[in-house]
C-alpha cells in the first residue's frame, strides 16, 4: 500500500496501477476513452487529465494523463483542479467537433460510453461552427455494423481486435485527421472475437447487427444474468428482451470465467429462443386423441415403466427432476457410449486431487501451454482467447527488468515485439492458434496420443515409451517435455474433441510425470456441450446403455429430455430404439427428428424463459436466470413440467413443491458431488431491505402502453416464484450480489464500462468474489501408476479411411447454428483430405465424394488439407446435414464421377 | 325575510350581466399553438415520417404511455414498426415533445378525445401520424444527421465535408 492524495485527501492505494485504475476503484468519476482494464493503456485520447503536483507545497502543478503515470508514495494530484476539468471539457469539445448528429439513429445511444463522458466533463453546447468530417461505411459481415462518422480515433477497436484478438483484416488506414478504422475493402469481418467491437468502442462506430433487426435500448430491456449455451466454458452473460422476445447478448463480466470479452458464436447464437419454428404448444400424437394434455399424460405416465434420457443440453435441474420421475436405476445420460467414456474419465481426473483444474482466467498466465488434439478457437472460443494471452507470459517476465509497468501497454508490445511464449498444438489440420504457435504437430488422433505419451516419458523415465516415433515428433517431444520441465505454471489443454481416449490419458500422464517433480499441472479439459461435465457427475449410463436396456427391460414408455437423439447415434438404432417403446414423451424447445417422433411432444423452455444451474468444464456449477416470462404458458422450464409429472407416479401434489430451491436441495442430498451448486446463486427467499431485484432498469418505458393493444387495463406483472429477481422496475436499486446481477449501470455511467463500479477493484473481481462456486471437492481417486499400454501408430488403411470430427465456432453447436447470422457463417458440408489420398481417388478439390460410415451415405464436397496425415480424412462436426455419425469413424470412400 | 327578497334581486340583476360560460360546445375556447393537447406525430417537409424511433418520448414519458419499435427500411431509414399512446394514461406534460430530437411528436390545440370505451384510447400509430410538419417547417432530420438513409449521401449534409478519401495522405 501506498499513500497519495488527491485534492489533498489522503488514500491508500495499491502499488504497481496507474492513476486512472486508482481513481476509479476509489469511486471517483474520471473520463476516459482509450484505456481498457483488460487491454491496458496508450494515452491515445488524451481525457484523462489530471494535475500532477511535486510535493505538497507545490501549487502549480502539470497536467498529466492519469492512465500513464504510476501510482508512487506521496503523489500529490488533484482531479477537480480547474486547469485539468477545463483541460478535460475541451478535449471532449474536440473531439465532439467531428460527431455527427446521430444519437436519435444511433444503436449506441442509451449505453454509450461517449455520451457519458460528455455529460459527465459538462460540454453541453456545440461552438465549433465548421463543417465536420464524414467517412465511407464498409460492410463488416452478418454482425456488426459500421458507422465510421462517429468515430473518436481512440484506437481501442484494433488495440482489440489485431493485438488482443490475434485478427488480421481490421486496422487503421489514412493519416492525420483522416483516420480510418476499418478492413481493407468491404468484407466479414473473421475474427472470432469480432462482436466484441460493439462493446470495447466506446461511441457507436461498431454496432450489433442482430440487435438492429429488433432495436431497443438498453433502458428498455428486461434483463437477467445468464451464462452461455453454447460451449462448454460457461461465459457468463446478460441476455435482454423486449416485448417477448430476445434481443441481445452482452458480455457480463466474471474475473475467473470470460472477464470483458465472450466469443460470437456466444454472443450472436441466441436467436434460436425466438425462432418460429419452435415447439410452442403441446403434440399428442397417441391413439387417445382429443383428450386433454394432463389426461393423455396421467395414462401414459401411470402405465409401466419409465425409461428417462437425459441431455448435456438441459440443466442440473432438468436432469435431475428427469431422473426423480423415471428412478434412478432408469435414467441414462443421452450421449454416446464413448463421449460418455471420456467423459468419466476427464472427471475422474479432475477430481483425483492430482491434477489442478484451473479457471479460464487462470490458462491466461500459464507460462508454457501444450494443447493435445484440440482446436480451441473452434471447439471452445474463449479459451483460444486466453491462450493467446498466454502467449505472452514468458515474453513479459523480462518486462521486469526494464521498469515498465505492465498496464503500458504500447511500451510493453513494442518492448516484447513478436516474440511468443511457448505453445504447442498437436490437432490433425491447420488451427488458427497456429500462427502463435510455437511447434505445431499435425498427426492423426493415435499420434497425437503417442506424442503426448513420450512427452511423459521425457518428463520422467519411468512412464512407458512409445515405440517406433518418427524423428520429428520425438525432437518436439523432448523439447517439449524440457520445456514442461521447466515450467512454472504449465497447462494441458485436451479435451474430448477428437474422441479419442488415449490423448485425454496422454494428457493426465504428462500431469503425473510432472507432479512427481513436484509440480502441479494445471490440466484444462474442453468438453462438447454446456452441461456436459453436470450431467456426466450424475454418473448414469450412456444413451448405448439405454438402447441394451430397451431390448430387455419391457419399458413402456420413454421420456426425452431436450435432445435431439438423432445427433447422438445412428438413425437406423435411433428408429429401433424409439420403436421399442409404447409412447415416447419428449420435451424440448427445438422442433428436431427427435420431438417430430414424439407420441406426446412437450413445450419447454429455453436458457431465456427459466432458471437453471449449469457445471461447466472446469466443474464450475453456474445458475441462469429466466430473462422473461414467455407469453405462452405452455412454454415452462422441463425441470417443472417434470416435477409435476410425480403426481402421476407417486401422487405429489404440485402445489406442494417448491420447486426450484427444494429441487437443488434434493439434488446435493441425493448425489452430494454437486454439494456447492445449491449455493451458485443466493435462494429465491433472498431480498434486501425486503426488495427483490429488479430485472428492468429504472427508466424503463412504455409499461402502460406496451399491452395496451391487448387491453388497456394493465395486467399484474408476472411474479417470480423461483429467483429474488422481479419482472418489474420495481426493487433494490442498490448493487445487488455479483450473481444477481441483471445488468451493470450506475449514475453517470449508463454503458457497459460501468462494470468497475461493481468490481472490488478497477479491473478486479465482483465486490463479493466472481459468481459460481467450484464442485471439485472431495472426489473419486484415480489410480497413480502409469498406464502401459500406448495405442501403436496410425497407418493408412487401403480400403477405409479413418475420420476425424473437425469442430467449427460457427455450425458445430447444435443451438447457436439456428440464428440466420452464425447460420451464414458455417460452413457447408465437406470432406477434408490430403492431397496424395485425393490423388489416389481421382478427385480434385470441389468435386465430390461418396463416404460410406456404416449404413449412412453421405455425398461430400472434397477440400484439400495437405496437413492431415495420409489416411486421415477431416469432417465438420455437428453440422445439421451430417449427424448421426458415431465418432470415432471410418468410412468408405468411393469417386462416383468415374 | 328582507335578506331573502334581496338575494332574489341579486340573482335577477345577475340575468343581465355578461356571461362567463361558454356555450361549449356550440361555441370553442381560443387554443394557442402551444396548447398541449392531442399527441401526433408529423412528417417532414418531403412527406417522410420523422419518427427515427429513438425511444426518447417513450423513456421520458412519467406515465410510461408511449411504446413503439423502431425498424429500418432497405436503405437504412429508421422509422417505427408501431407506434403506441395509451391516452387513458397521458397526462399531456409535453415531455416527449420536449425529448424528441427530431420534432416528430408534438402536442397539437385539441382535447376533444371524449369516449365511451376506454380502449379507444390507445392511439396506434395510423391514429397517430398526420400529413403535417406541425409546428416546426421546414426541419429535416436526416438531412442534419451524419448517416445515410436515403435523404442524402455520406458528406453532402449542410454542415458537411466530403468523404474522406482513405487512399489519399493529403492533409
Amino acid at each position: 500500500m501506498v499513500r497519495i492524495y488527491i485534492d489533498q485527501k489522503p488514500y491508500d492505494v495499491k502499488p504497481g496501477k496507474n492513476l486512472l485504475e486508482t481513481c476509479l476503484t476509489l469511486g471517483l468519476d474520471l473520463p476516459y476513452f482509450c484505456w481498457h482494464p483488460a487491454m491496458g493503456s496508450v494515452g491515445a485520447c488524451r481525457q484523462c487529465a489530471v494535475k500532477l503536483f511535486k510535493d505538497e507545497n507545490d501549487k502549480t502543478g502539470r497536467l498529466v494523463m492519469a492512465c500513464m503515470e504510476g501510482v508512487r508514495d506521496n503523489m500529490y494530484l488533484s482531479v477537480n483542479d480547474t486547469v485539468a476539468h477545463d483541460f478535460r471539457s475541451q478535449n471532449i469539445e474536440w473531439l465532439m467537433s467531428n460527431h455527427p448528429h446521430d444519437c436519435a439513429v444511433c444503436d449506441e445511444g442509451g449505453s454509450c460510453h461517449l455520451q457519458d463522458m460528455t455529460v459527465m466533463t459538462g460540454h453541453a453546447y456545440r461552438r465549433f461552427r465548421f463543417p465536420k468530417r464524414t467517412y465511407q461505411n464498409q460492410y463488416l459481415g452478418p454482425f456488426l455494423h459500421h458507422e465510421m462518422n462517429r468515430c473518436i480515433q481512440c484506437y481501442r477497436c484494433v488495440r482489440f481486435y489485431k493485438d488482443y484478438a490475434g485478427g488480421k483484416d481490421l486496422d487503421v488506414f489514412a493519416a492525420h485527421n483522416h483516420v480510418y478504422f476499418g478492413r481493407e475493402k468491404d468484407g466479414v469481418l473473421e475474427n472470432e472475437f469480432s462482436g466484441n467491437l460493439a462493446e470495447v468502442c466506446p461511441t457507436g462506430v461498431f454496432t450489433d447487427k442482430t440487435l438492429r433487426e429488433h432495436y431497443t435500448r438498453k433502458w428498455d430491456m428486461t434483463m437477467a444474468p445468464s451464462v452461455c449455451q453454447h460451449c462448454s466454458l460457461g461465459c457468463n452473460i446478460i441476455a435482454g428482451e423486449r416485448y417477448g422476445a430476445l434481443r441481445q447478448i452482452t458480455n457480463r463480466f466474471n474475473g475467473a470465467v470470460n472477464g470483458y470479452f465472450i466469443c460470437d458464436r456466444g454472443r450472436y447464437g441466441y436467436e434460436f429462443v425466438n425462432d418460429p419454428g419452435r415447439v410452442r404448444q403441446p403434440v399428442i400424437r397417441s391413439e387417445k386423441e382429443g383428450r386433454n394434455l394432463f389426461e393423455n399424460l396421467s395414462g401414459i405416465l401411470t402405465e409401466g415403466k419409465l425409461i428417462g434420457i437425459g441431455s448435456p443440453r438441459a440443466s442440473l435441474e432438468a436432469n435431475f427432476a428427469l431422473r426423480r420421475l423415471v428412478g434412478e436405476a432408469h435414467f441414462y445420460q443421452g450421449i454416446p457410449e464413448n463421449e460418455a467414456l471420456l467423459l468419466r474419465k476427464i472427471l475422474a481426473i479432475q477430481h483425483s486431487g492430482h491434477m489442478y483444474t484451473p479457471s479460464l482466467k487462470e490458462t491466461e498466465y500459464a507460462d508454457v501451454t501444450l494443447v493435445l488434439g484440440e482446436d480451441p478457437t473452434n471447439s471452445a472460443p474463449r479459451l483460444a482467447l486466453a491462450l493467446r494471452q498466454a502467449v505472452r507470459i514468458k515474453p513479459l517476465e523480462k518486462i521486469a527488468g526494464a521498469n515498465i509497468p505492465l498496464w503500458n501497454d504500447a511500451a510493453v508490445r513494442e518492448m516484447i515485439q513478436d516474440e511468443k511464449g511457448e505453445l504447442f498444438i498437436a490437432y490433425p489440420v491447420n488451427t488458427k492458434l497456429d500462427e502463435v504457435a510455437s511447434g505445431t504437430l499435425h498427426a492423426a488422433p493415435e499420434d497425437i496420443a503417442r506424442l503426448g505419451f513420450a512427452i511423459a516419458h521425457y518428463i520422467d523415465d519411468s512412464a512407458p515409451e512409445p515405440q517406433g516415433m518418427d524423428a520429428r515428433a520425438l525432437e518436439s517431444a523432448r523439447r517439449m517435455a524440457d520445456l514442461l520441465k521447466r515450467a512454472e505454471r504449465p497447462l494441458i489443454v485436451s479435451g474430448t474433441s477428437l474422441f479419442n481416449e488415449d490423448i485425454i490419458q496422454a494428457a493426465y500422464q504428462i500431469g503425473q510425470a510432472l507432479e512427481k517433480g513436484e509440480k502441479k499441472a494445471a490440466m484444462c479439459f474442453v468438453m462438447p456441450e454446456c452441461n456436459s461435465a453436470g450431467l456426466a457427475m450424475m454418473q448414469a449410463p450412456s444413451l448405448a446403455m439405454a438402447m441394451k436396456a430397451a431390448e430387455t427391460g419391457n419399458f413402456a414408455t420413454a421420456v426425452i429430455l431436450e435432445n435431439d437423439l438423432y445427433r447422438r447415434a445412428e438413425r437406423s438404432e435411433i428408429d429401433r430404439f424409439l420403436n421399442a417403446f409404447k409412447n415416447t414423451i419428449v420435451l424440448d424447445h427445438q422442433e428436431n427428428d427427435t420431438a417430430r417422433m414424439a407420441t406426446v411432444l412437450i413445450p419447454t423452455a429455453t436458457f431465456a424463459e427459466g432458471e437453471g444451474t449449469l457445471v461447466n468444464n472446469e466443474e464450475r456449477a453456474q445458475r441462469f436466470f429466466q430473462v422473461f416470462m414467455p407469453k405462452n404458458e405452455h412454454i415452462r422450464e422441463s425441470w417443472r413440467w417434470l416435477d409435476e409429472f410425480r403426481q402421476f407416479r407417486d401422487g405429489t401434489k404440485p402445489d406442494e413443491l417448491r420447486e426450484l430451491d427444494n429441487l437443488l436441495e434434493e439434488l446435493v442430498r441425493a448425489m452430494p458431488q454437486f454439494k456447492g451448486a445449491e449455493m451458485a446463486a443466493p435462494l429465491s427467499d433472498f431480498r434486501i431491505n425486503g426488495q427483490r431485484i429488479p430485472r428492468e432498469p429504472h427508466r424503463f418505458s412504455g409499461r402502460t402502453a406496451m399491452l395496451a393493444n391487448v387491453a388497456v387495463s394493465e395486467p399484474k406483472p408476472p411474479e417470480d416464484t423461483d429467483s429474488p429477481l422481479s419482472f418489474t422496475m420495481e426493487g433494490y436499486r442498490g448493487m445487488p450480489p455479483a450473481p444477481l446481477t441483471p445488468f451493470y449501470w450506475s449514475p453517470g455511467w449508463n454503458s457497459g464500462q460501468s462494470v468497475h463500479k461493481y468490481q472490488s477493484e478497477a479491473g478486479g473481481p465482483l465486490r463479493g468474489g466472481d459468481p459460481g462456486v467450484r464442485l471439485l471437492g472431495g472426489g473419486i481417486h484415480f489410480s497413480n501408476g502409469f498406464q502401459s499400454a500406448i495405442p501403436s501408430a496410425f497407418e493408412r488403411q487401403e480400403n477405409e479411411m479413418a475420420l476425424v470430427p473437425l469442430a467449427h465456432i460457427f455450425g458445430s453447436d447444435e443451438l447457436s447454428v439456428l440464428s440466420p447470422a452464425v447460420e451464414g457463417r458455417a460452413p457447408r458440408p465437406y470432406l477434408a483430405l490430403n492431397s496424395l489420398d485425393a490423388e489416389r481417388l481421382h478427385t480434385a478439390e470441389g468435386a465430390v465424394l461418396r463416404m460410406r460410415i456404416g449404413d449412412q451415405v453421405f455425398d461430400l464436397p472434397v477440400i484439400l488439407k495437405n496437413e492431415l496425415p495420409e489416411g486421415l480424412a477431416g469432417l465438420p462436426y455437428n453440422l445439421t446435414s451430417l449427424l448421426g455419425i458415431t465418432w470415432p469413424a471410418k468410412g468408405i470412400l468411393t469417386n462416383t464421377t468415374s | 325575510m328582507i335578506s331573502l327578497l334581496r338575494s332574489i334581486g341579486l340573482i335577477f340583476l345577475h340575468m343581465f350581466r355578461k356571461r362567463e360560460t361558454i356555450q361549449y360546445p356550440e361555441e370553442k375556447v381560443v387554443l394557442h399553438p402551444r396548447w398541449r393537447g392531442r399527441i401526433v406525430l408529423t412528417r417532414d417537409p418531403d412527406g417522410g415520417e420523422r419518427c427515427v424511433g429513438c425511444y426518447l418520448c417513450a423513456a421520458a414519458c412519467p406515465v410510461d404511455c408511449i411504446s413503439l419499435q423502431a425498424t429500418e427500411d432497405e436503405q437504412g431509414r429508421r422509422y417505427p414498426a408501431f407506434f403506441r399512446i395509451n391516452f387513458s394514461r397521458c397526462i399531456f406534460c409535453g415531455y416527449c415533445e420536449e425529448a424528441c430530437p427530431t420534432y416528430a411528436i408534438q402536442l397539437t390545440p385539441d382535447f376533444e378525445m371524449g369516449e365511451y370505451n376506454r380502449q379507444n384510447l390507445v392511439y396506434e400509430k395510423e391514429d397517430l401520424l398526420i400529413d403535417s410538419q406541425g409546428k416546426y417547417p421546414g426541419y429535416n432530420y436526416y438531412k442534419v444527421a451524419g448517416l445515410a438513409a436515403g435523404v442524402k449521401g455520406k458528406g453532402e449534409g449542410a454542415n458537411e465535408e466530403p468523404p474522406v478519401d482513405i487512399r489519399s495522405l493529403i492533409p
